[in-house]
């Protein structure tokens, strides 16, 4: 039941950001749409704790946060290595350790890992993510585990 | 100066187009239109502030979903041959 | 006086945006393999996706505008790994290697 309000919520939200016409008759043609995907949702069976990770809410801003200052700073290194070429690159496949048995958890660390430029998730096999990272340094700092830690911290709370 | 966004973010089309002919393999091919497909959106975005009509921007968030979805659905019958799902699939078929 | 500002900090960051995006482009063209090819996908993809939308942000000021570059911000935040990471999967499977690998091999 939380998680069909929450997915009700987050779609009434959409159709009003998306929308921009706020008369009565489009109103209640989007509530009546917000209703009806909901009941598709519930009639596939895919409202869940996966699908709306309502628990994940409270520590996604921290986590975004982090993420970005990390995209900005690989940026900027990924950027500077591609102008200066071959030289400044040293590919590297590793193999780490996720930290986390959950799905969930699983698929926001390689989409964060890949997300950030100069790692790149290449494979997902139980509970080790296979990691091509451009530099031997980024390589370094995927299997030093602290993004594989944050993303647990994020899904479990302080610890 | 919206047009030096204009621009770049068309010099970087070209540039990606030519990795789209020159390939080799065809997984190449794939990214260079993906990466294609997203400058689009920064394009329209750019053109419909330029041209003073910031509704492109329902035109540009179709299109990111549109290229999201045309991506995935090359990549899946690439490797399955198939758009559909195969359920006795030996791999699991999670593309 | 602030509306200057905004012109001149949304002006820096989409010009600086344009630039990740030529700068990655080039790179598409000069990496010697797929998978670091993808790697200067990556930059258009997240820094100068990000750097022009934001700039196109600081343009449209608060309003219903801003809030639908938030919003393409975000899908293109979720789709864009995902697709690169299915696009790295599928090129594995099918037996291509990044070059480091191969030289180690032989």
């Amino acid at each position: 039941m939380r998680y069909l309000l929450g997915l009700a919520t987050g779609l009434a939200v959409l159709w009003l950001l998306l929308s921009g016409h706020y008369a009565p008759l489009t109103m209640a043609l989007g509530a009546l749409s917000c209703v009806f995907v909901v009941w598709l949702c519930r009639r596939l069976g895919i409202v869940s704790h996966e699908s709306v990770p309502l628990h994940l809410l409270p520590r996604l801003p921290g986590y975004t946060l982090w993420l970005g200052l990390q995209i900005v700073r690989s940026n900027v290194d990924v950027a500077t290595r591609l102008l200066r070429g071959r030289a400044a690159i040293s590919p590297r496949t590793v193999i780490i350790d996720t930290r986390t048995h959950d799905p969930l958890g699983q698929a926001i660390l390689a989409n964060s890992i890949t997300l950030t430029p100069g790692t790149v998730t290449v494979g997902l096999e139980d509970n080790e993510a296979i990691v091509h990272a451009l530099t031997e340094d980024g390589a370094a700092d995927i299997e030093a585990g602290t993004m594989a830690r944050r993303v647990a911290r994020l899904e479990h709370g302080e610890s | 100066m919206f047009i030096a966004g204009l621009i770049g973010v068309a010099m970087t089309m070209l540039l990606v187009l030519v990795r789209v002919l020159a390939g080799p393999t065809v997984y190449d091919r794939i990214l260079a239109i993906n990466l294609f497909g997203t400058k689009t959106v920064l394009l329209i975005a750019l053109l419909g502030f330029f041209a003073g009509r910031p509704e492109f921007l329902d035109l540009a968030l179709t299109y990111a979903l549109i290229n999201f979805i045309g991506t995935i659905a090359v990549l899946k019958f690439m490797q399955y041959g198939d758009l559909g799902w195969d359920s006795d699939a030996r791999d699991d078929a999670d593309v | 006086m602030l509306g200057l500002i905004a012109d001149i900090v949304s002006w820096l960051l989409i010009v600086t945006g344009a630039l990740a995006c030529v700068i990655s482009g080039y790179g598409m063209l000069r990496m010697p393999d797929l998978y670091s090819r993808i790697h200067a996908a990556s930059v258009a993809d997240t820094g100068g996706m990000l750097l022009i939308l934001i700039g196109l942000m600081f343009q449209a000021g608060l309003g219903l505008t801003t809030a639908k570059l938030v919003l393409i911000v975000v899908f293109l935040l979720i789709t864009s790994p995902t697709a690169t990471h299915a696009l790295a999967r599928a090129a594995r499977q099918d037996g291509v290697r990044p070059a480091s690998e191969k030289r180690a091999r032989r």
